[in-house]
């Protein structure tokens, strides 16, 4: 079966402002993401390496603010949330399937290595960041928060900055 | 009033909510086509602005939403999580997560999306992620410098440029609806599409412009919550006769010696002006604050008496009426200003020997009711230490 149509972009942003905002209405806080990606690898360090990160003062008061645990925490749920959602998404639009989309001039495994690196990089700039593209980006704009407008400036203006030496990856 | 999260629903549930949002927000992402990752790098491209749109529209009407919940009152925004500014952080953090954008094809949210329908490259992206946060927090003494600099708080954008925020929403609005034209122009010259819009979107696309706008002329024009209830009770002070909810000195001290655990005495002056005198017992709600949600647990029950008092008699009118309005306690007023009822009962005098019985029965009751509070007060003194009540604000962020 040929996968269907995406929805028209404008009405999926109205339809992804509403949900935004009535999270907002809901709870006080906006939606997330890469905040998820930490409280997982916290909780894989805490039982890989407890001695460690009884040491590391990161993890210590991140573990002090969680008293239920990493994985207590709203973003997790929210994530969980975000597969079910996107994988019914996928089912009624046939897009459900194993694939590896890539730029029609790398092989796999650049395409593997490089999803890895990028993912690196915005893991970390998400921490110093304090936010990803949805908790920093869409849900400061949707507060008017200062500093979540500027980290999705420098996440754009990057992106576009460094585009021109990363087109091999994706243009013909 | 919202949000909903601690007072009317508990922290358990919340995370019930959480998964519900996730799954909205995963959805409308696959629909979007955010699970493919050419279609995220088309931004950087100029050949697929989708992006932009979703992005953009998203945040405009999330944010149009805000203000017009927040004007009407059913939202109060000084609770909502404003992310705070590390101005150095921010920057430094964006650019390195445009760089992993652009080589990575995805964001956290949208690798996650794309690896739930089975796309290895959005798997691996959230592979590298976890490795990106794991080198964060293993690094994080090499970070912490520019992490914590220049912290500024929650600041918003619209105080920094120097605008209400509703100038800033329509600012923005407009600069969302100029940035969809002109990506229109640019992937039809980046695709060599010589297409025209079909007429009927392009008045879809028109009336969702003018709704915006009429949504934002709606929320400038209306008063505010807070400017409303002040009609009404300037409506109410010239209307209604309050004599019948005035209760003298005399009766508020016997009240206090006899049921002090059944009243609320409730001082809406300045906390400078209670600080230096305030009635035994006495909790300071200022008249402007008493709209703050953690009063209506004393504006708003049944089972305890408000006597509110301030130095100006027409204060205490207002902040009975605005307490009537906040809440369904029962509401007297103390005729006295504090000044006065300190007076009545510290600055005792003996009654001559010519004067009436009533005069020396007044002077007998003040002298009791002085020293019984007295005595009530040191008997009481631990627990009638006010309540700081701490505003829990909420947290979130990325």
């Amino acid at each position: 079966m040929k996968p269907n149509k995406y929805m028209n972009p404008y009405l999926a942003g109205f339809l992804l402002g509403l949900v935004l905002l009535g999270t907002i209405y809901v709870t006080g806080r906006g939606l997330g993401a890469s905040g998820a990606v930490k409280s997982v690898v916290l909780k894989a360090v805490v039982e890989v390496a407890p001695q460690h990160s009884a040491n590391t003062p990161f993890i210590k008061s991140y573990n002090e603010e969680h008293p239920g645990g990493p994985l207590k925490d709203w973003l997790v749920f929210e994530v969980i949330g975000v597969v079910i959602g996107a994988f019914f998404s996928g089912v009624i639009s046939n897009r459900v399937g194993i694939k590896l989309e890539r730029g029609p001039n790398i092989t796999n495994r650049t395409r593997i290595i490089a999803a890895i690196i990028g993912g690196a990089l915005f893991g970390l700039g998400s921490q110093l960041g304090r936010g990803c593209t949805s908790g920093a980006a869409l849900s400061g704009m949707a507060v008017m928060s200062f500093g979540g407008i500027i980290t999705m400036l420098a996440i754009f203006g990057s992106g576009y900055a460094f585009a021109y030496f990363f087109r091999k990856l994706w243009l013909k | 009033m919202a949000p909903l999260v601690p007072y009317i629903l508990s922290n358990e549930f919340n995370l019930i909510v959480a998964l519900i949002a996730g799954i909205g927000f995963g959805f409308v992402l696959e629909q979007a086509g955010f699970s493919s990752t050419k279609k995220l790098v088309g931004l950087f491209y100029g050949y697929d602005f989708t992006v932009l749109k979703v992005f953009f529209t998203a945040g405009v009407t999330a944010m149009i939403g805000v203000l017009l919940f927040g004007q009407i009152g059913i939202l109060d925004l000084s609770l909502i999580y404003i992310n705070p500014t590390f101005l150095l952080s921010a920057l430094a953090g964006g650019a390195i997560m445009g760089l992993g954008f652009i080589i990575g094809g995805f964001c956290p949210g949208t690798s996650v999306c794309a690896a739930s329908i089975g796309k290895l490259d959005g798997l691996a992206f959230v592979f590298g992620s976890g490795l990106g946060v794991l080198a964060f927090v293993e690094g994080y003494p090499m970070f912490e410098k520019i992490y914590l600099a220049e912290a500024w708080g929650p600041v918003l954008i619209n105080e920094k440029l120097g605008m209400s925020k509703i100038v800033f929403g329509f600012l923005l609005t407009a600069i969302a609806f100029i940035a969809f034209f002109l990506s229109r122009l640019i992937e039809k010259r980046v695709n060599n599409d010589q297409s025209e819009l079909p007429k009927r979107r392009v008045y879809a696309y028109v009336s969702a412009v003018g709704f915006a706008f009429a949504v934002l002329i709606i929320i400038a024009i209306i008063p505010d919550s807070n400017s409303r209830l002040e009609a009404k009770i300037n409506a109410a002070l010239s209307q209604s006769n309050l004599t019948s909810v005035e209760v003298p000195a005399d009766k508020l001290a016997s009240e206090i010696v006899n049921n002090y655990y059944r009243i609320n005495i409730i001082d809406i002056r300045t906390p400078e002006a209670f600080k230096v005198y305030h009635l035994p017992f006495a909790i300071n709600i200022p008249i402007e604050k008493m709209s703050d949600r953690q009063w209506s647990k004393i504006l708003d029950q049944k089972h305890k008496v408000n006597y509110f008092y301030a130095d100006d008699q027409q204060i205490a009118k207002r902040g009975y009426l605005k307490a009537g309005f906040l809440g369904k306690a029962e509401n007297y007023i103390l005729i006295e200003s504090s000044s006065e009822f300190k007076n009545l009962f510290s600055n005792l005098i003996l009654p001559g020997p010519d004067a009436s019985k009533k005069e020396v029965n007044t002077y007998n009751f003040r002298l009791k009711a002085a020293t019984d509070i007295k005595m009530l007060i040191n008997a009481l003194k631990n627990s009638t230490e006010p309540v700081i009540v701490k505003t829990s604000k909420i947290k979130g962020g990325c």
